[in-house]
């Protein structure tokens, strides 16, 4: 490169190679601001245009109104889905935080075996529930599993029945949804508290802060940016979880732990309804935007400015 | 508009297979030993007329991920060469105009002779054959461990009016009266049952074929809803999500007293060693002596690019209607022939019985097909129906108001 | 107070990591104590205990026995079947990821902003809906039912994810470092080269094995993208244990389950040090 060159680097000379210079970032991303416009909205776009034609079996392209719409908010099946993501949803992000995070401090008091302990909150993640679901069925299961091996011991009064009811049995695939989604949480959290700067906490106790004080007032705040990180994963995992259910419960007993995504793919596949499974989904759509925008945009802004 | 485009994509990919052996590429979900075992003989024969056999398996389900699959496959323009479809949704696919018609093989081998009028009537779309039947599962089978009925001193139930008595002095003897999954298609299974046990075949016929909505809402149904509430109290409460062959376990091993469930059950008596008649017992659930549920897995064919594809499919077609394999593939699966003129001679006293029951009713009628199993009505309003059915065995509804959510499931398109 | 002495705080931390450990192990002890069990031990006792007799049978039967379709192999062909795809996609997702990554921090253009909410945004879509569509667009491109075909759909929908993770971890080099070299005359790929790659390590581990589980474990692209006879492990699995009416032997589908996880869980294992290591280096700024 040349002293000339980089004395006007906004390109004075306008040749050829500076032109494509100058345009290589956007080259570089263009590819992928395609794909995603392509395969993300344009998909979006046609799922919306399926939700308003009379599709079964196949799609099939013919204008037929909000009719899906109107049979999907008529079905009493979609708003118990729609009850158990918000239960499930909720419960599932906020569990894997506070014990995400409970984790991380826990195994940042400088503890011996971190390692091993470490694997074994992560290996969760490693497995689907393909793999797991069977295994987890069991343990959930009364007589087989926990209550089973409890009553066993001896405490006969035990009970652990949820997998068996209905009001209860969405808050088993919490409990295995948080267990294979905590220990990512974790390592974030233990992230960012392996970032925080030493010499700040050391200067607060110097100054006679206690521990819990500096927990509240310095190290929370500054793991700001994971909480927004792990909620945006957790919030991706919540919204798509289908293997879990499917593994797990089967979306029973009944329909009692459906959710919109096990909605969606049930009457889109199994009962040729393609047209109402892409209503489903819109709407389902439409929820997390509504949440995760104003969030997001919220987030971003402070980043920019903080 | 779509089917053009359907067109336009395979007229793009026309030419991409290779010559020489014509490749039969068959979607299905048997992935089990003994079901594996029987398709490796289809290919074998496929095989020996020419073909080359591509498989592909996708299991889960009663066939949802393969029909996922299918689907994808058929919008992407590479449709296989067969696909494990079944019921009405035969009808389904035909109006897509995507399969391909196989009267001139059903023609040369006579299928009109040898299937039941019933079951050649869901093969076929607008009057020509577009599927191939494998198999006939009965579905209205109840089975025994007569062990324990002895032991409490209990008659096995005739009728649906005998059960309760029978159910409370097993109960009463500290068994489990009856084994069930809690899952929505066994939910679904026990119910047809008993609105043929309770009501009869041609009552079946109106309210799970016909829907007629009188049916549907009549006092017999607020009965059979009421036997079902009945059922519920003589299963043990861990029953909810549990798999159909651990529920057959607990009648293998004395824990329980009866199952209902498709004659697919018998596979786990043998697995264990257990001897039909002596063991355990199969007889048709209460009050369904003269009647037969069938469930028929069937194999759909679509239409292919290349000249040497219709040679193909009618090997393929015709290897699964032979004699043959018609005999081998059912001594593995459970289920016995669908087609006439199949010697019974190797088959078991169950598959005898379930043989000679379909014959007779196929004549004398009581020939209806499953609804639990998606052979009844298109699988929309399967769904539907099922959903009202599981949705009152596992909560504390009134039989009046599962009655009226029926009809208006019923209605669902 | 977190000095290391034995007080009462110690304990507790201690006996709440004893806990939660156990917790973690529970399903994966409950599949290897069952995946060396014996059939009729495995139905008739207590899933949680330890087998009586040990066998090694529903191993090998897994590996090299079970049925997965019409043919009785086991799962060892599809293992390969899978490494064959999941490589390729993780590495072109990865890089693809890193370069979005260091333009939307040290190349930003008008909109850079806008096309991350955008991205990270559109793959809220769930992924049942995308199906067709997207095997529509297959075909019309040509790849469909093919490896190639999968590698594809996997870049794609990875991509939301790989560009956060480098985003966020390019954030936190100092923008200084490129603006002077800029001056200095250096151009994009050096730069790229010369000052970020060798920056990049932690970031490139965690993506490249957040990716590599996400990709190995999936199923539903995997059935519905991949061509019958290369079909990825995790359809094998589920064919061996999805069966809907045959007889089902638990401990071989226990030790196929972990056999088709062992890349996976190998992976966490050992790289689960790197794993903390490199999201510590910065990749959890916002």
């Amino acid at each position: 490169m040349s002293q000339a060159q980089t004395l006007s680097p906004a390109g004075s000379r306008g040749s050829w190679a500076d032109a494509v210079e100058r345009a290589l970032p956007k080259i570089v991303v263009a590819p992928s601001f395609v794909a995603c416009v392509v395969f993300f909205y344009g998909f979006i776009i046609w799922t919306a245009v399926l939700s308003m034609t009379p599709s079964r079996l196949l799609p099939r392209y013919e204008f037929d109104g909000i009719q899906r719409y109107v049979e999907l908010f008529g079905n009493d099946r979609w708003w118990l889905a729609l009850q158990n993501l918000a239960v499930f949803g909720g419960l599932f992000i906020a569990a894997c935080l506070a014990m995400g995070l409970l984790l991380a401090i826990l195994l940042d008091q400088k503890i011996r075996a971190e390692g091993f302990i470490r694997a074994v909150f992560l290996y969760p993640l490693a497995l689907s529930f393909i793999v797991t679901g069977t295994a987890w069925k069991w343990i959930l299961d009364p007589s087989i599993g926990l209550q089973k091996v409890v009553n066993d011991l001896g405490f006969t009064g035990f009970a652990f029945e949820w997998i068996k009811d209905p009001e209860m049995v969405i808050y088993t695939v919490v409990i295995a949804g948080i267990w294979q989604s905590s220990g990512f949480v974790m390592a974030l959290f233990l992230a960012g508290l392996r970032g925080i700067d030493d010499s700040i906490i050391k200067a607060a106790r110097i100054d006679g802060a206690s521990m819990p004080t500096i927990y509240r007032r310095i190290i929370l705040p500054s793991l700001r940016p994971v909480f927004f990180s792990s909620f945006m994963i957790l919030a991706h995992i919540a919204i798509k979880s289908f293997d879990l259910v499917m593994a797990l419960t089967g979306g029973g007993p009944g329909f009692a732990s459906d959710l919109p995504a096990t909605f969606m793919y049930t009457y889109a596949f199994t009962r040729n309804q393609i047209g109402l499974g892409a209503a489903s989904a819109i709407v389902m759509l439409m929820i997390v935007v509504s949440i995760i925008v104003p969030f997001m945009y919220s987030e971003l802004r402070r980043s920019r400015h903080g | 508009m779509f089917k053009l485009k359907l067109a336009a994509i395979a007229v793009a990919t026309l030419g991409m297979h290779a010559a020489g052996a014509a490749e039969v590429e068959v979607l299905h979900w048997w992935t089990s030993g003994g079901e594996a075992k029987s398709a490796a003989e289809l290919k074998k024969m496929v095989e020996a007329r020419g073909n080359k056999w591509k498989d592909f398996a996708v299991a889960g389900g009663g066939g949802e991920n393969a029909m996922t699959v299918l689907k994808s496959r058929v919008v992407s323009g590479k449709a296989p060469t067969a696909a494990q479809v079944k019921g009405p949704s035969i009808q389904e696919w035909g109006a897509e105009g995507v399969l391909a018609n196989l009267d001139s093989t059903a023609k040369a081998n006579n299928w009109d002779g040898l299937l039941p009028g019933v079951v050649a009537n869901v093969m076929k779309y607008k009057g020509s054959y577009v599927a191939v039947p494998v198999n006939v599962h009965r579905v209205n089978w109840m089975w025994v461990n007569p062990e324990v009925f002895k032991k409490a001193g209990a008659e096995v139930p005739k009728t649906w009016a005998d059960f309760p008595a029978a159910a409370e002095k097993l109960q009463k003897a500290g068994f489990i009266p009856v084994a069930h999954g809690g899952q929505p298609w066994q939910d679904f299974t026990v119910f047809e049952s008993i609105v043929l046990g309770v009501g009869g075949a041609k009552f079946y016929e109106d309210s799970m074929v016909k829907l007629d909505p009188k049916a549907l809402s009549s006092p017999t149904m607020e009965k059979v809803f009421d036997t079902f509430r009945s059922v519920r109290k003589y299963i043990d409460k861990d029953a909810a999500n549990r798999d159909w062959n651990l529920a057959t376990a607990m009648v293998i091993n004395g824990k329980a007293g009866m199952q209902f469930m498709g004659d697919w059950a018998k596979g786990e008596f043998t697995a264990a060693g257990k001897v039909p008649g002596k063991d355990y017992l199969c007889l048709a659930a209460p009050g369904t002596e003269k009647s037969f549920t069938f469930n028929i897995d069937s194999f759909i064919v679509f239409k292919q690019q290349g000249a040497d594809a219709p040679k193909a499919q009618s090997d393929f077609a015709a290897a699964v209607m032979s004699p043959e394999f018609q005999e081998v593939f059912n001594l593995n699966k459970g289920s016995i022939p669908v087609r006439s003129g199949v010697s019974m001679a190797k088959f078991d006293d169950c598959a005898k019985t379930s043989a000679k029951d379909f014959a007779d009713t196929a004549k004398g009628g009581g020939l209806v097909p499953s609804i639990a199993h998606q052979m009844a009505v298109p699988a929309a309003t399967t769904g539907a129906i099922q959903d009202v059915v599981t949705s009152f065995f596992n909560s504390s509804q009134s039989s009046k108001d599962a009655v009226a959510k029926l009809a208006a499931a019923a209605k669902t398109k | 107070m977190d000095d290391k002495k034995w007080g009462p705080w110690r304990i507790t931390v201690y006996a709440l990591l004893i806990y939660c450990v156990l917790y973690y192990l529970l399903p994966l002890t409950v599949m290897l104590f069952n995946s060396i069990k014996d059939l009729d031990e495995l139905k008739a006792g207590n899933i949680m205990a330890f087998p009586s007799k040990i066998t090694f049978e529903p191993w090998v039967k897994a590996w090299s026995g079970a049925c997965t379709g019409i043919t009785c192999e086991g799962l060892s062909g599809y293992f390969w079947n899978s490494v064959s795809f999941v490589v390729p996609a993780v590495l072109i997702s990865t890089i693809i990821g890193a370069f979005n990554g260091y333009v939307l921090t040290m190349w930003r253009f008008k909109g850079a902003d806008a096309f991350f909410m955008l991205l990270m945004l559109g793959c809220f879509i769930p992924f049942q809906a995308i199906l067709l569509p997207m095997a529509q667009t297959l075909g019309v491109l040509g790849i469909a039912n093919s490896t190639a075909g999968l590698i594809f759909v996997h870049v794609v929908y990875g991509l939301a994810f790989t560009t956060l993770f480098f985003r966020n971890y390019y954030v936190s080099i100092p923008y200084e470092m490129i603006a002077a070299a800029r001056i200095d005359g250096a151009g994009f790929m050096l730069i790229f080269r010369r000052i970020v790659l060798p920056l990049s390590g932690p970031i490139i581990v965690v993506t490249v094995i957040w990716q590599f589980t996400q990709i190995w474990n999936d199923f539903l692209f995997g059935v519905v993208f991949s061509s019958g006879e290369r079909q990825p492990i995790t359809v094998a699995l589920n064919n061996l244990v999805n069966t809907s009416t045959g007889v089902k032997e638990y401990n071989v589908d226990m030790a196929a389950a972990v056999i088709a996880a062992l890349p996976t869980l190998f992976v966490y294992v050992v790289a689960g040090k790197y794993f903390v290591r490199g999201l510590t280096a910065g990749a959890v700024k916002g």
